[in-house]
């Protein structure tokens, strides 16, 4: 295979990946929301159960009016939604699917790539929340902007420990080093990354910054149509990223119950989809933290526990 | 948080079990206009009319609150072979529920003598135009094909009263019934 045809194969795979996965979580997320809740959710769009639902709400968004508010900073407003969205994009380029070359960059950084990538993420934030020119928009973006700049470091350290375990930062080269007793050893670890994950894409119960029944809609208060359609679409993304992320670094990626070679990707798309009905679980069931309790947690629980973690990590890597 | 016993984190667990439980268990969710809802047969929707067994004396008339039902009438002589006279009787000439009006209490329903207005379960009779929901007496008539069949009576409760009547009737007083003649000329005109 000449490599230019290669390289838009797999282009074309994350793009097909980034279009479809958010959408398919999106779906479970309205079914399984509505059933915990004792509700059935769409049942009409598609026929099917509502199967189509999220593609009517695309739809929906594109025939909306693109409005711009006049106090607006009209280019930093109009080019949030593309930042918010593609940090992920790339994110998702570098997380390996299954062994061997199923990833769309095999990338010796993949681990550092990937958390400086999924960073950028407070950039958009803010730049949406001071070009809306609305009270509420700022607020919600301050808001987001500590509690994103407060959960990076969690977030990095129980990355660390598992890269540190691994003695990579390559993605495969951290699932191929990857052992079922870690699930034990990184246990920890994995609930940091999990919880400063959930904080980082803004999902409840960590969604202060968007805080719908106190601050509107948060930073995303005067965006239409499809700016924030991008804005939600993000959001889903981010799902299918903090999952994936968690399930390559540690769940195992495609180690499997058998047949690793040939059905990896299976194994991984599996537990990406376990973990994203977990975020959606976790969404169901807990209210929304209060700002103070959402640094609290940051500060003065994951971060001390991140090291805790990082330092089980190093005693045990330098007694084996 | 503190003062509570029980282990750190068990609220935490219980929130995701009551959620998972809720998923797992069958929603509630009436999916109503593909589904009919399946309503008690003494659901009140509307009052149906059965013309033949109002006799017009306009008790559901005076005692609807909201006097919301409009009755004119005329009497017919009817001629029976054999009596002395002619009898009169009332012929209904409009029957109309203003449904706009109606609160639904049932007194109607309630005080009718007769059995000539019944509660049905149908309810989609909703309008454009408010002058729609006055019904009229054939409107009325149309919702009898919808009254259900009284509901089957409690095995607990008490027997209703034609029973219990048609019992003491049954057992008690053989003597009287037997007892007293047949009429005519053969059984010797001893009573009146």
């Amino acid at each position: 295979m000449p490599a230019w045809l290669e390289l838009i194969v797999r282009v074309v795979g994350v793009l097909v990946a980034f279009l479809t996965l958010p959408l398919i979580v999106g779906q479970v997320e309205h079914k399984v929301m509505a059933h915990m809740q004792g509700r059935l959710g769409p049942m009409y769009a598609g026929g099917f159960h509502g199967w189509a639902q999220l593609i009517a709400d695309g739809v929906k968004f594109v025939q909306k009016e693109d409005v711009t508010p006049r106090d607006a900073d009209r280019p930093v407003f109009r080019l949030a939604p593309a930042v918010a969205l593609v940090p992920y994009l790339l994110a998702l380029l570098v997380i390996p699917l299954g062994p061997g070359d199923l990833v769309g960059q095999p990338l010796d950084i993949g681990l550092f790539f990937v958390l400086a990538v999924v960073g950028i993420g407070v950039v958009a934030v803010l730049m949406s929340a001071w070009a809306s020119a609305n009270k509420y928009s700022l607020l919600g973006g301050l808001r987001g902007a500590a509690q994103l700049l407060g959960y990076e470091l969690p977030l990095v350290l129980a990355a660390a420990s598992v890269a540190m375990a691994a003695g990579t930062l390559s993605l495969s080269g951290i699932v191929e080093a990857w052992r079922p007793w870690w699930l034990l050893w990184q246990a920890p670890a994995m609930v940091i990354f999990f919880v400063a994950g959930l904080a980082e894409i803004r999902r409840p119960p960590f969604d202060m910054p968007v805080a719908d029944s106190e601050l509107v809609f948060g930073y995303m208060t005067e965006y239409t149509g499809l700016r924030f359609a991008f804005f939600l679409l993000a959001e889903y993304v981010g799902i299918v990223v903090i999952a994936a992320l968690t399930t390559v670094l540690f769940l195992g990626g495609w180690h499997g119950p058998f047949a690793d070679a040939q059905l990896g990707w299976l194994w991984t798309l599996l537990k990406v989809f376990a973990v994203a009905f977990v975020i959606i679980w976790l969404r169901v069931s807990y209210p929304r933290l209060r700002e103070d309790q959402l640094q609290r947690l940051c500060w003065l629980v994951l971060v001390p526990l991140s090291l805790a973690q990082l330092v089980l990590t190093a005693a045990v890597r330098l007694a084996l | 948080m503190s003062d509570r016993s029980g282990m750190p984190g068990e609220g935490l667990v219980k929130g995701l079990a009551v959620t998972l439980k809720t998923m797992t268990s069958r929603s509630t969710t009436q999916q109503y206009p593909d589904v009919a809802p399946e309503l008690p047969p003494r659901s009140r929707g509307v009052i149906a009319l059965l013309e033949e067994n109002c006799t017009v004396c306009m008790l559901c008339a005076r005692e609807c609150p909201d006097w919301c039902i409009y009755i004119d009438s005329h009497k017919e002589e009817v001629a029976v072979p054999g009596a002395a006279r002619p009898r009169q009787r009332n012929v209904l000439d409009k029957f109309d529920i203003d449904f706009s009006l109606c609160m639904y209490c049932g007194i109607c329903v309630e005080v009718c003598p007769f059995d000539a207005l019944y509660w049905t379960p149908e309810f989609e009779y909703a309008e454009y135009d408010i002058k729609d929901l006055l019904h009229d007496k054939d409107h009325l008539g149309e919702w009898m094909a919808t009254v259900p069949p009284p509901p089957a009576h409690d095995p607990h409760g008490d027997p209703s009263k034609e029973e219990t009547t048609a019992a003491r009737k049954a057992v008690a007083p053989a003597r009287p019934a037997a007892v007293r003649p047949k009429p005519g000329p053969a059984a010797g005109g001893t009573t009146p």
